[in-house]
């Protein structure tokens, strides 16, 4: 039977999944954060820039369904927190507009200055939007600073979402929590960057940089998941009971995992892959290059995890701190029952979607990218 | 209510808009025309298409790129800027979006990826494939933006909830089907053929002038206009349906667009200020030169329509809008207490809704949008888009009868009619959005109503930004793409009357 309950927790799995396959592809960020890091001449920076501009649409159309799926199925979440978390939104997307352009227009403009400037505008998205998007995200455990009152739209100047201060989303910094979830964003993508190259790029002399750099930023970023796991885990979180009354509760997150029992394998499962495929980038000499696969189906599945301890188990999932009872919860944000279901029809489409992505990466990354291929290719960044 | 922070929200999404505008059409049309070239580069098995194809592909990635920049700004920008809105109508509205990036945007950006890159690493029959999904990519993802936008001028399939505060969707094929979102599907999509279509005829105007890639761009000519003229002919027909529409939908903005002050039956098409058709306007806008067309007094103080049922005044709907309000917040005030009076206000409220948006107005003139800008906005993008299609009719006479050769004039004019198409577009879509000012949904949310909360000072901030970056994306692109046409395709293959 699907119930409107059932409707309003399957898009939160659809979110859920968009999420995760966002920070997965990722990569591409990951990657270009370390374009002058890695790339120590100029040959290495084409190879990473031409490796990950191959790909860079598929993040970027991504972010653009998740925003679109978010819109759609939870819009309270869209108006509250686009509309009030300003800063944080319009920075996240003016990165990822720089980023846009940036590999068409690098060389085109012929002029190594312009060459400098776009790279280093890659290198700001790949660092900035991971950290804000981390950031963002993390408020779905620490919660923010608004009051929702729908009621309002009986008034003559109605505003149904108010931010609780002038700062608009990055008041979030303030917590070290929101400091730890995003640079642990920053390290992963840069782990599943290095191990993107290790499968895309083939170049011994490269890959043995690339892994060496991967002993660092995965250490960095174990220990940064370590934190941000642990300061989720022993946080209160905000519980939601049968009549929509918000109150916070004592390891709240920590309860969801093990009153979700699916959720817990998924999550462990998860962190398990992300293990597995940084262990066989570092210590494996037949399969390292195979080794994002695994961390990519990994990061997939812990992201959707946490979206989950977010959102299931009666939770609210984007909490408010200055009036509990404005919190969100699915029941409370999502969109009517009619349009749900019209959604999770159109939503069928996503295996095929899928299905026509892997076939087309298949096609074109058959053959890893060499110095030799770019040195004589007319379609090249 | 902070008059800055409206008029300064709506520069912002104005100024996105307008960027973002001056991407897609090219992309629309020279989508089908790089698809139609490497189609024949397939069947024919010459060389000289492929090469042809990834000339044109080269400029569509180029443009690409800052398009989906522009592009996707403007989708958050309705949660950033215009929060009340978001909730308010989010039910309905967020549903096209949601499916334009799942059906449309995935299929466009995987496929353009494998036409760029896939030359060498994919089957001939795959790569013409991926290219013709780029370009129906391009063509579904405008279907579902416009279908949103079309609920913006003619909002229909959907209830207001009370209890929840919103309008909630109870009819997804009203949604697709609003005779509003068809029309606009196709002017737009055939205008950006049309951009399409004028824009290789005019680089390849160029070349003939210099007298470089001749065969080339005769090709490119032949085909540029064929696509040019096919996609205008479809804009003059939506266009004329798009009339209908607005005649009937949005009566305000005909009457902005024509300057109509008072009208009625056989009422007048004014070319320009002073030179009038009589009882043009009324063939056009209704088919029937007896038809009513009124006039920005008689709405504003009310008017009988073709079907005969009175619409009544702007200071009446105001008084009603308002009284929608009140009961609105009776309801709210007394659901869970007292059941009968709850009844009442929703009673109350249901026979006042079809006015809710008026009663956040204070005065009745505030629905009369700029009509000077509008007026003259209608009238650049006519001008302009019938001097296109004369010289797009030109060109595909010329390059049918093979008398390209030697026409001077005809390549500076082809060159010229590349800024005026641009120019064309903007006007439509000026006309479209501002002509239904002060809506966000028509009669529904004035955009007062709509916005979010935030300081006028953080926008005008983010507007500068915004303003700064994509004007130098404008500029570089335009660079790249003027030194991507000077170094040409490199096929120089001069043709015999050349020679």
């Amino acid at each position: 039977m699907i119930t409107y309950d059932f409707l309003q927790h399957y898009w939160w799995f659809i979110i859920s999944l968009l999420g995760g396959l966002l920070v997965f592809l990722m990569f591409v960020q990951g990657g270009n954060a370390q374009i002058f890091m890695l790339g120590k001449t100029e040959a290495e920076r084409g190879l990473i820039i031409n490796s990950t501009g191959r790909k860079w649409e598929y993040a970027f159309t991504t972010l653009v369904t998740f925003g679109g799926a978010f819109f759609a199925s939870f819009p309270l979440f869209y108006s509250t927190s686009f509309g009030g978390a300003y800063w944080v939104w319009m920075l996240i997307l003016l990165t990822f507009v720089l980023q846009a352009v940036s590999y068409e227009f690098q060389h085109r403009v012929g002029n190594p200055r312009w060459v400098s400037f776009f790279r280093n505008c890659l290198v700001i998205n790949g660092l900035l939007a991971p950290f804000l998007i981390g950031a963002a995200v993390s408020t779905f455990f620490t919660g923010s600073d608004f009051v929702v009152n729908k009621a309002a739209m009986g008034e003559m100047n109605p505003v149904i979402s108010v931010w609780g201060n002038g700062w608009h989303g990055l008041e979030a910094l303030a917590d070290y929590r929101c400091w730890l979830f995003g640079l642990m964003l920053v390290a992963l993508t840069m782990c599943l960057g290095i191990l993107y190259m290790l499968n895309n790029i083939s170049d011994s002399e490269f890959s043995v940089r690339l892994r060496h750099r991967l002993r660092i930023v995965s250490v960095g970023f174990i220990l940064l998941f370590i934190a941000s796991m642990g300061s989720i885990f022993l946080s209160d979180g905000y519980a939601v009971n049968a009549d929509g009354v918000v109150a916070l509760e004592n390891y709240k997150y920590l309860h969801n995992l093990s009153q979700m029992p699916g959720v817990s394998i998924l999550f462990l499962l998860g962190v398990l892959l992300v293990l597995v495929g940084l262990s066989l980038a570092l210590f494996s000499e037949r399969y390292y290059s195979k080794a994002v696969w695994p961390a990519g189906v990994g990061t997939v599945f812990t992201v959707m995890s946490l979206f989950f301890l977010a959102g299931y188990n009666g939770t609210a999932y984007y909490p408010s701190t200055s009036n509990i009872q404005s919190s969100l919860y699915l029941a409370n944000s999502c969109s009517s029952e009619f349009t749900l279901r019209v959604m999770s029809v159109a939503s069928l489409i996503i295996p095929f979607v899928l299905a026509y992505i892997v076939y087309a990466w298949r096609s074109i990354d058959r053959k890893p990218i060499t110095r030799e291929e770019l040195a004589t290719a007319e379609e090249k960044y | 209510m902070d008059t800055a922070l409206i008029g300064w929200s709506r520069a912002q999404f104005a100024m996105t808009a307008a960027y973002h505008w001056l991407f897609v059409p090219l992309t629309l049309g020279l989508g089908i025309i790089m698809a139609v070239m490497e189609t024949l580069y397939v069947v024919k098995k010459d060389d000289f298409w492929k090469q042809t194809a990834k000339f044109w592909q080269k400029l569509f990635g180029i443009n690409f790129a800052v398009g989906v920049a522009t592009g996707i700004i403007l989708e958050f920008e309705f949660g950033t800027n215009w929060s009340n809105y978001s909730w308010f109508v989010g039910d309905i509205f967020g549903a096209p979006l949601a499916i334009e990036g799942m059906l449309a945007f995935f299929m466009e950006s995987t496929f353009m990826a494998v036409m760029y890159f896939g030359w060498k690493k994919v089957s001939k029959g795959f790569h013409l494939t991926s290219t013709w999904l780029t370009a129906v990519g391009a063509a579904i993802s405008a279907l579902w933006i416009l279908i949103a936008n079309a609920w913006m001028q003619h909002p229909m399939g959907m209830e207001f909830n009370p209890d929840t505060v919103r309008n909630e969707m109870v009819d997804f094929w009203a949604l697709v089907t609003n005779p509003v979102a068809i029309s606009k599907f196709f002017h737009a999509v055939f205008s950006g053929w049309e951009v399409g279509g004028v824009f290789v005829v005019g680089v390849s105007c160029w070349y003939l002038l210099k007298n470089r890639e001749s065969r080339f761009a005769r090709q490119s000519i032949l085909i540029g206009s064929i696509v040019g003229v096919l996609g205008t002919f479809m804009v003059m027909f939506s266009g004329d349906k798009s009339a209908v529409h607005v005649a009937k939908y949005q009566p305000m903005k005909l009457a902005a667009v024509e300057g109509l002050e008072n009208g009625g039956p056989r009422a007048p098409f004014s070319i320009v200020p002073g030179v009038e058709i009589p009882g043009m306007l009324s063939i056009l806008a209704t088919h029937d030169l007896e038809g009513i067309v009124p006039g920005v007094n008689d709405i504003l103080s009310g008017y009988i329509d073709n079907e005969g049922n009175v619409i009544p005044s702007v200071e009446e709907k105001i008084e009603r809008g308002k009284a929608a309000l009140r009961s609105f917040q009776d309801y709210r005030a007394v659901r869970d207490t007292n059941a009968v009076m709850a009844a009442e206000a929703r009673e109350a409220l249901e026979q006042n809704m079809d006015y809710f948006g008026y009663g956040y107005l204070d005065e009745p003139q505030e629905v009369v949008p700029p009509v000077g800008l509008v007026f003259w906005s209608f009238r650049i993008m006519i001008g302009f888009g019938s001097f296109c299609l004369l010289v797009l009719l030109l060109a595909l006479w010329f390059a049918y009868k093979d008398r390209l050769s030697g026409k001077t004039w005809f390549y500076y004019v082809s060159m010229a009619s590349i800024p005026m198409i641009y120019i064309a577009g903007e006007c439509g879509w000026m006309t479209a959005e501002i002509g239904r000012q002060p809506w966000t949904i028509e009669g529904l949310l004035p955009v007062k109503a709509a916005v979010s909360s935030i300081s006028a000072s953080s926008v005008i901030t983010t507007f500068f930004i915004f303003l700064a970056v994509f004007t130098l994306f404008l500029v570089i692109e335009v660079r790249i793409l003027i030194k991507a046409i000077r170094k040409g395709p490199g096929i120089d293959e001069v043709l015999p009357d050349i020679k």
